[in-house]
């Protein structure tokens, strides 16, 4: 399919699976590019949770590409109609590549609402059904740069049937069929003539729309024609629950599209253990061509990470420090492998007080169990700011960290925030816990590049291939 | 804990007998001689400056450099209130970036929690916010009279229940002055006697009269003369005569300022703004005046006029949280539906970074998604209110503020008729009359 530019270059592929490069040729020219593995900026509807483009902007080497939701979206399809500009446009957004997917990988989604015919997405209005021609014409208001194709995910739960899951891998090739279609009938009439296609009015409208609004140079509003979907790439999705010969046909079927990619969709966190979830992406990776990328989605565990990048992952969503957020919990997880202490982020440990090592202890059982489905709930990768004995800690969030929350404040502050409820709290966790996953994705860049992917593995999991406590 | 606590008998080692005996022998006659001898002990201590850079020829308002201990405060001057040691969400870089110079804690709030010795080990309340500028803590009396239901005001202080545990607590003026101490703001504020102002009789003289025992309370619990600078509060309810009279017995005392306390409380804007004219006839010039609690841009401008320097008021961020932005032409309540797509910002004039990167119809629609659209009109109402006081500061210098007054007028209400006459009347009083 013409269009396609997006690819996927490997510098270093560890024993045939783990994959390290760099996804290029990503936006309307083709200039971007994104590190892999790496991981997608996730936003709500648009917006990093908590921040606005002053306090985003204190993270340095933020993700390339923007992740949005339909479930976001869809209600406010009428006003992106009329806007006409695409949404990157409409939210603000700057230099960045656009990526639109189906559900927030953060927010539950409630099953038993799709239909041989249609998906169906949750805003904050409530169920929006979607057809795939709905599913289309919202597209062509994003205008994202790729998007994530149509899907029936809905198999994750562990009590899915092998008919259901079957049903699943079947719908979601008819959608993909069905998009590619639609994608295809968009572009062909473009490229011969698109000035008699779009009618006289639009462009009035477009231009009106132009001066009333703010700060977009006109050629923009011209250069292409509103609401088509010429250079979008698409990502097929691949399903098949937890059971392989599924997984296996879903993803060799999705294969032979002409797709940009591929989101690895129905084993999120919660859904299947990571043993389980690491046979199907293994099995499914076999079938996915080298050079296209697979975007694991709502997983983010940094163990979970690292066990699907071994098994062939190369992106994945950034919902989880948005959770550790909500939490009142500031990611604290170590990760330095480099011997050079003096690098961002990757300080020594402190040494702890035999005080502080009580507390440590008295944490590693609160945090309970590593396996435990329950997304909201804390993991030991964190440390809970909440807890009293923060109150008169006068540290940073983490020590090394170079971040603009660490930079500026102290634990015994941002305690102080949460026991008050104030939104600051939320703004100046969003900046630490997002600005440490950046850094661990880039320390498992450089693990792979220089095979230390075990040496990381020990650090983040600990000896015994379990997470470790903090030591902070 | 962090206020005296008061067992039901209060225990004779604790320091409160010795200021209620304090409150006692300063009763009477001899308030004014110990006000005298401290303007001696004080006198060219306090660590602020106010230049007068302008005064308007017409009205009583003036243009000024107020230099306080962690910068100079171009006056007039809107001061946000950071209740909790933050600003709804802003950074102080983002405040900082916004040209505020001094903003508000509030004592009764930090000495609940975190408390005072914990933000005295944090460096302050600067170091614990991590806030470069200027402070100005409030003395914790107006909150606990107006938060807390079974307050009682004695001699000795205000006594209330704990909100978080029940306990009994007694704030002294002495116990303001200590927690402000230990928050280390550049201007604190005396405990005074608040009645609300819609009170009458006998008990607004009480109170004016204690307020003034208290003030010399304060003066002399303060451990930081050289570093923190003390506020008088006038007092008097809407009683000319007894506010003259606290007027001529505080302006004895030399402290650094005065605020005109106990109005914005709910009374009648003609029974306030003659209040407010009042007391700046009678404040000293060399002195910053400070009128409380006060925010509304008609507001704004017509005390400025009036002759006052500083204001603070939670409205423009408490109401940016419902999704109310403060403009020209009165609000703007992005989440109605009429701005789904408006594609404008909210207000085109409007140099804040929301209005430079955001439309109405996107903060609309943000509100359904995240908390980051409060935080977008938060710092656009901020804007606004800096840049007002930035705009009347700027027409004072060049002495073209009764113009700057009645464009102001007009843009604000769509017709004469709809000026407020409170102010068509307060401004007249100041020979601004609007056509
Ligand atoms: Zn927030
Ligand atoms: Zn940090
Ligand atoms: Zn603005």
């Amino acid at each position: 399919m013409a269009g396609t530019r997006m690819k996927l270059e490997l510098s270093h592929v560890v024993q045939g699976r783990s994959r390290l490069g760099v996804l290029k040729g990503l936006g309307k020219t083709g200039q971007h590019s994104l590190e892999v593995p790496g991981c997608l900026l996730y936003t709500h509807f648009g917006s990093v949770p908590h921040l606005t483009q002053d306090t985003l902007h204190y993270l340095n080497k933020l993700p390339s590409v923007t992740q949005v939701t339909l479930s976001n979206i869809a209600e406010h399809q009428d006003v992106l109609e009329e806007f006409k500009r695409g949404f990157r446009k409409f939210a603000g957004l700057h230099d960045t590549v656009l990526y639109c997917s189906l559900h927030d990988p953060a927010a539950a989604c409630p099953t038993g609402y799709t239909t041989n015919k249609t998906v169906s997405v949750w805003g904050s209005g409530g169920r929006l059904e979607l057809t795939v021609a709905k599913f289309m014409a919202l597209q062509k208001t994003v205008q994202p740069d790729f998007y994530q194709s149509m899907a029936d995910g809905e198999t994750w739960q562990t009590n899915a049937s092998r008919k259901r899951v079957r049903k699943s891998v079947d719908r979601t090739l008819a959608h993909l069929d069905e998009c590619l279609l639609v994608q295809q009938k968009s572009q062909q009439p473009q490229a011969v003539a698109q000035p008699g296609k779009t009618p006289k009015i639009d462009c009035m409208a477009a231009n009106q729309m132009f001066l009333c609004t703010m700060q977009a140079p006109p050629a923009q509003s011209t250069d292409r024609a509103p609401q088509e979907l010429d250079g979008v790439e698409m990502f097929g999705v691949v399903e098949g629950g937890d059971i392989l010969e599924e997984r296996i046909r879903s993803a060799r079927e999705t294969a032979k599209r002409p797709v940009a990619g591929f989101c690895l969709d129905g084993l999120q966190t919660g859904s299947m253990d990571q043993a389980l979830r690491t046979q199907m992406i293994t099995a499914v990776a076999k079938e996915l061509p080298e050079e296209k990328p697979r975007l694991l989605q709502g997983v983010g565990r940094p163990d979970e990470v690292l066990a699907c990048v071994e098994a062939g992952v190369d992106l994945f969503e950034s919902f989880f420090p948005f959770q550790v957020t909500e939490r009142g919990c500031a990611l604290c997880f170590r990760f330095d492998i480099s011997p050079d202490p003096e690098r961002a982020g990757r300080a020594p440990p402190t040494v702890l007080g035999p005080n502080e090592e009580e507390h440590a202890a008295g944490e590693t059982q609160q945090n309970g169990d590593l396996d435990c489905d329950d997304q909201t709930q804390m993991t030991c990768f964190e440390m809970n700011l909440k807890d009293k004995r923060f109150q008169d800690d006068f540290r940073p969030l983490m020590e090394g960290c170079g971040c603009y929350c660490c930079k500026n404040h102290q634990r015994a502050y941002l305690h102080h925030l949460l026991v008050t409820n104030e939104l600051l709290a939320g703004v100046l966790l969003m900046i630490h816990n997002t600005s440490h996953y950046q850094s661990f994705f880039g320390a498992l860049r450089e693990a792979l590049a220089n095979d230390k992917l075990d040496l990381l593995k020990k650090r983040v999991l600990g000896d015994g291939g379990r997470p470790t406590e903090r030591r902070e | 804990m962090v206020y005296g606590i008061v067992s039901r008998r209060p225990s004779p080692s604790h320091d409160q007998l010795n200021m209620a005996e304090d409150g006692e022998r300063v009763d009477g006659i001899n308030t004014s001689e110990s006000g005298m001898s401290l303007k001696k002990v004080l006198s060219g201590a306090s660590p602020l400056s106010l230049k007068i850079i302008a005064e308007c020829p017409v009205t009583k308002a003036r243009a000024c450099d107020l230099a306080l201990p962690h910068s100079t405060v171009s006056t007039p001057v809107f001061m946000p209130v950071g209740t909790q040691g933050t600003l709804k969400g802003i950074t102080v870089d983002q405040l900082e970036s916004l040209g505020c110079q001094i903003c508000l804690g509030n004592t009764y709030h930090l000495g609940m929690r975190p408390g005072p010795d914990l933000i005295e080990k944090a460096n302050g309340l600067h170091g614990f916010m991590n806030w470069k500028r200027n402070l100005l803590t409030d003395s914790g009396g107006f909150q606990m009279v107006s938060l807390v239901e079974l307050s009682k005001v004695t001699e000795e202080g205000v006594q209330f229940k704990s909100p978080y545990d029940g306990k009994e607590i007694l704030l002294t003026p002495e116990r303001s002055i200590d927690i402000q101490n230990s928050l280390g703001s550049d201007i604190m504020m005396q405990l005074d006697d608040v009645v609300s102002s819609t009170v009458k009789g006998p008990r607004v003289e009480e109170a004016m009269h204690r307020s003034i025992r208290w003030l010399d309370r304060c003066i002399k619990a303060n451990k930081n003369p050289n570093k923190q600078n003390l506020f008088a509060i006038i007092q008097g309810g809407l009683d000319a005569e007894l506010r003259k009279a606290c007027l001529d017995e505080m302006t004895k005392r030399d402290v650094p300022g005065f605020a005109i306390g106990g109005l914005s409380g709910g009374e009648e804007k003609d029974d306030f703004w003659r209040m407010v004219t009042l007391s700046t006839d009678h404040l000293p010039r060399e002195k910053p005046r400070y009128l409380m609690g006060v925010g509304y841009a008609v507001d704004l401008v017509v005390c400025v006029a009036l002759g006052c320097d500083m204001f603070d008021c939670v409205f423009p961020t408490r109401t940016a949280r419902f999704g109310s932005a403060l403009v020209p032409w009165g609000s703007l309540q992005v989440k109605q539906k009429q701005y789904a797509k408006d594609f404008q910002p909210i207000d085109p004039d409007c140099q804040c970074p929301t209005c430079k990167n955001h439309s109405r119809a996107f903060l609309h629609a943000l509100f359904k998604s995240d908390t980051a659209a409060m935080h977008h009109i938060t710092i656009h109402n901020i804007s606004y209110q800096l840049t007002l006081m930035r705009s009347v500061r700027q027409s004072i210098v060049e002495g073209r503020f009764p113009e700057f007054i009645r464009t102001f007028m007009k843009r604000m209400f769509p017709s004469r008729e709809q000026y407020p006459g409170w102010a068509v009347e307060a401004l007249a009083s100041v020979n601004v009359v609007l056509e």
